[in-house]
């Protein structure tokens, strides 16, 4: 019974988002109050119904109501209350669920907040939200309704894919989809805009706190993706331009583009039509990577569900929300017209050049991404781009950046002078390049050309930012939300920076082939197999090695790496052992019974690679920080 | 004013594209295998249900095909009535390969669904179906009469892909035969 009343709000959802379009949009463009008047109370109505149906989702889950066939394909009775949960959005449908709710978790809020916004513009982004919400809401019924029963009931579950019974992964998927709907306000604002015929700086201090807390989700979700990568999946490194990987980070360097424009928008009033493409394009980036995740148009390690009904459900709703969106800009971006000139050194230019070569960046992934497609189309055969082509022309763009943001972040609006930061500028630059040098030519052997380059980079960005923050400061300045986390954000970068340096360069791996009680060679340490033992978990057993590391004969970790065999889906999976150090990680991973008594190990000892993902985390704490500056809030913005 | 309609260009190119390759997404869920047109994996296992063992070579001089099984695999449970109709066409045998299984749950699933395979042989350990490669369950396999893997489905069968994907590999000859 409780699954009917899951599948009957589900459909409420989608008749309030249907009114919700149908009122705001036409009512917006007919002026009539009333009909106006009838939004607000449509998003509260789908936010109801949408909340009540993914809560009876997460209770049947808890409840193991094995007579819904979602619960009974991905849940099991032995499966541990918080993972039975997490299992909601373990797979196709309960991820379309929650994606939806999210949507109007957002949607929700910006009526809630947006009251002082003009009433035909809020009545206009509100239409433009319920849309999206409308496609995925029929998106959900007519093709992945996770309410469906099974019949008979199933006496057990088949369980939650090893894969995704892991603390971060229950955690990647809900803060990735924050990350991609909250491009969705940046998005019907843009639309909203674009109805109207006009823009002006309030619209871009209106819309920057939503993209940049957006954003500040996505990055957290991309960064919790890739360390469970790391940890759960054995692979030992933060990222492998995996397509879905990609899906996400170009959404992510199209909106790191967004906040910068934005930025523009607000102070000058200048690149009024860029904007507005960047809030279509992002969103859109984010409705393409969920298209290409859940089409089964790419292979991936991620792909989970590949239906071709699906993808042209999902290819139609693209075709209407981004076609759409785009011809409307084809139409009315010409109208906005920036009225405002700035000298060549001026902040404007420096994000002006931020934004085009974060485009080009995330261009060329794209055009990665799809090469194997168009390949495929064409009849070209099967076409694999790897590290290959992305680590030249990814760096590419990106290198420059860097040097840009580390001058950039100091200069002032309008006018071309860096002034007397000049030197300040100039000093972090020169101690970045002693930091490289030493590094290079000391503490660590062995770098490439781009070692120094790398480090020099990072520890010029991380200190440059702090200069004007510490610089306030110390003269008793007021210090405002903004500038504290832009300087966050941007020395997060620089970290980043350093540490991805660090673990490019100074990586030792090997596979190792041990039996208990023998040693192997990796770079300057040793990997010694201690012991082997049989261990049991709540629905696995498990083969556990033990294994200690030596460096130049020290004992410097000890690692518990395990091989898991889940008895319900009767899958294998590597269970990385890793000692984390403050400086670098200790892995190994057990690979394959080679016969005789001895195993394949992967052996990795990483330098600074936690802080990578610190530093993604940093630069997402930089970002709310941001956001949550005084000048956004309702009663200074009205 | 050009140049405001560029992006819609752009994204009706990877419109084109996309369309594409939603409509080749069900080729790639057929997942090649390296066996095709190689001999296929030799193995001698138990008989379910029995002492005797079956050898994988005395089909030889048969088309058949062998179907990758288990109670514990959902997805089995629908293609098991297609199965039925496939045995009950008797155009050729019908071997399952019961996978990482329980003998006792096997030979219940058989009595209570009907027994659609003319010999069932046991992996408990899972050996062979490494050796042919199996993904997951459902997999099904078509042998021809030299011994040769013909093709291979992954996932469960229907009676549109039995007769467009397997019928349609048979040459007259092979039908008719039975076991």
């Amino acid at each position: 019974m409780i699954a009917e009343i899951g599948h009957y709000a589900l459909i409420l959802a989608l008749l309030a988002s249907l009114a919700q379009t149908f009122f705001g949009l036409l009512g917006a463009a007919r002026n009539s109050d009333s009909w106006i008047a009838t939004v607000r109370p449509a998003v509260t109505a789908q936010f109801l119904m949408s909340s009540l149906a993914l809560a009876v989702l997460i209770v049947v889950f808890v409840q193991n109501d094995f007579s819904v066939e979602y619960v009974a394909a991905n849940s099991n009775s032995a499966l541990p209350v918080a993972y039975r949960i997490a299992a909601v959005w373990g797979a196709h449908e309960g991820s379309l669920l929650l994606w939806a709710w999210i949507l109007v978790a957002w949607t929700f809020a910006v009526a809630a907040l947006s009251k002082t916004l003009p009433a035909g513009f809020a009545a206009r982004v509100l239409g433009v939200l319920g849309l999206v919400s409308l496609g995925f809401h029929a998106f959900t019924l007519f093709t992945s309704n996770p309410f469906l029963r099974l019949d008979p009931a199933a006496p057990d579950g088949r369980d939650l894919n090893p894969l995704l019974q892991d603390p971060a992964l229950a955690a990647h998927p809900p803060m990735l989809y924050a990350g991609y709907v909250g491009f969705a306000v940046a998005f019907a604002f843009a639309c909203a805009a674009m109805l109207e015929g006009r823009l002006d700086q309030t619209w871009a201090r209106w819309t920057r706190p939503w993209t940049t807390v957006a954003w500040a989700f996505l990055s957290i979700g991309i960064a919790l993706g890739s360390w469970w990568a790391y940890y759960e999946l054995g692979w030992g490194g933060y990222w492998f331009w995996d397509p879905v990987e990609n899906a996400s980070f170009m959404p992510w360097l199209v909106g790191t583009a967004l906040i910068h424009s934005l930025a523009v928008t607000e102070k000058r009033g200048l690149f009024k039509s860029w904007t507005l493409l960047l809030a279509i394009l992002a969103f859109s980036l984010s409705l393409l990577g969920t298209f290409l995740v859940r089409s089964g148009v790419l292979v991936s390690v991620h792909s989970f569900a590949a239906d071709p009904t699906r993808g042209m459900f999902i290819l139609a709703f693209l075709i209407i929300v981004i076609g759409g969106a785009l011809t409307l800009y084809a139409w009315r971006a010409p109208l906005l017209r920036s009225e405002a000139g700035f000298e060549f050194t001026a902040r404007e230019s420096f994000l002006l050049f931020n934004n085009i070569l974060l485009v080009v960046a995330a261009g060329a992934v794209l055009a990665g991404t799809m090469a194997p497609l168009i390949a495929d189309a064409l009849g070209l055969g099967t076409l694999s781009v790897g590290r290959q082509y992305f680590d030249p022309v990814f760096l590419l763009p990106t290198l420059p950046l860097l040097a840009l943001s580390a001058v950039g972040i100091h200069s002032s609006w309008k006018k071309g002078r860096l002034g007397d930061r000049r030197k300040a500028i100039l000093l972090s630059l020169v101690v970045g390049v002693l930091v490289a040098l030493v590094l290079v030519l000391g503490a660590w052997q062995g770098a490439t050309l781009l070692t120094p380059i790398g480090f020099a980079l990072g520890v010029w960005l991380m200190l440059s930012a702090l200069v004007d923050p510490i610089d306030r400061w110390r003269r008793g300045l007021s210090l405002s939300r903004g500038v504290v986390g832009m300087a966050i954000a941007h020395a997060a970068l620089g970290m980043f920076v350093v540490s991805i340096t660090a673990v490019e360069s100074y990586t030792r791996e090997r596979d190792l082939a041990l039996a208990v009680g023998e040693t192997g060679q990796v770079g300057e340490f040793e990997y010694r197999l201690r012991d082997l033992s049989t261990v049991e978990g709540p629905n696995y057993d498990a083969l556990r090695g033990e294994i200690v590391v030596y460096e130049n004969g020290r004992e410097i970790g000890l690692l518990h790496p395990e091989k898991r065999n889940y008895w319900v889906q009767r899958q294998v999976m590597t269970e990385a052992g890793i000692d984390m150090q403050l400086t670098r990680d200790i892995f190994a991973a057990l690979g394959e019974d080679l016969g005789a008594g001895r195993w394949s190990v992967r052996a990795q000892v990483r330098p600074l690679i936690n802080y990578v993902w610190l530093a993604a985390f940093l630069m997402a704490l930089g970002g709310v920080i941001a956001a949550t500056d005084r000048r956004y809030r309702p009663e200074s913005a009205g | 004013m050009t140049r405001f309609l560029l992006p819609a260009g752009a994204f009706a190119l990877l419109v084109t594209v996309l369309f594409v390759g939603v409509q080749r997404a069900p080729e790639k869920t057929v997942i090649p295998s390296a066996l095709i047109g190689k001999p296929a994996p030799v193995f001698t296992l138990p008989v379910l249900g029995s002492d005797q063992q079956f050898a994988a070579d005395s089909m030889r001089g048969r088309w058949y095909i062998i179907n990758v099984w288990g109670t514990w695999c959902a997805e089995c449970r629908n293609e098991h009535e297609t199965l039925l109709e496939i045995a009950g066409s008797r155009v050729l045998p019908v071997i399952g390969l019961n996978w990482k299984d329980d003998d006792k749950a096997a030979l219940e699933w058989l009595d209570q669904l009907g027994n659609p395979y003319d010999v069932v042989a046991v992996d408990r350990e899972g050996r062979v179906a490494i050796d042919w490669g199996v993904y997951g369950a459902p997999e099904t396999f078509l042998v021809d009469a030299s011994g040769t893997v013909v093709y291979r489905h992954v996932g469960p069968l229907n009676p549109e892909i039995w007769s467009r994907k397997f019928l349609d590999r048979l040459p007259q000859s092979a039908g008719g035969g039975g076991s």
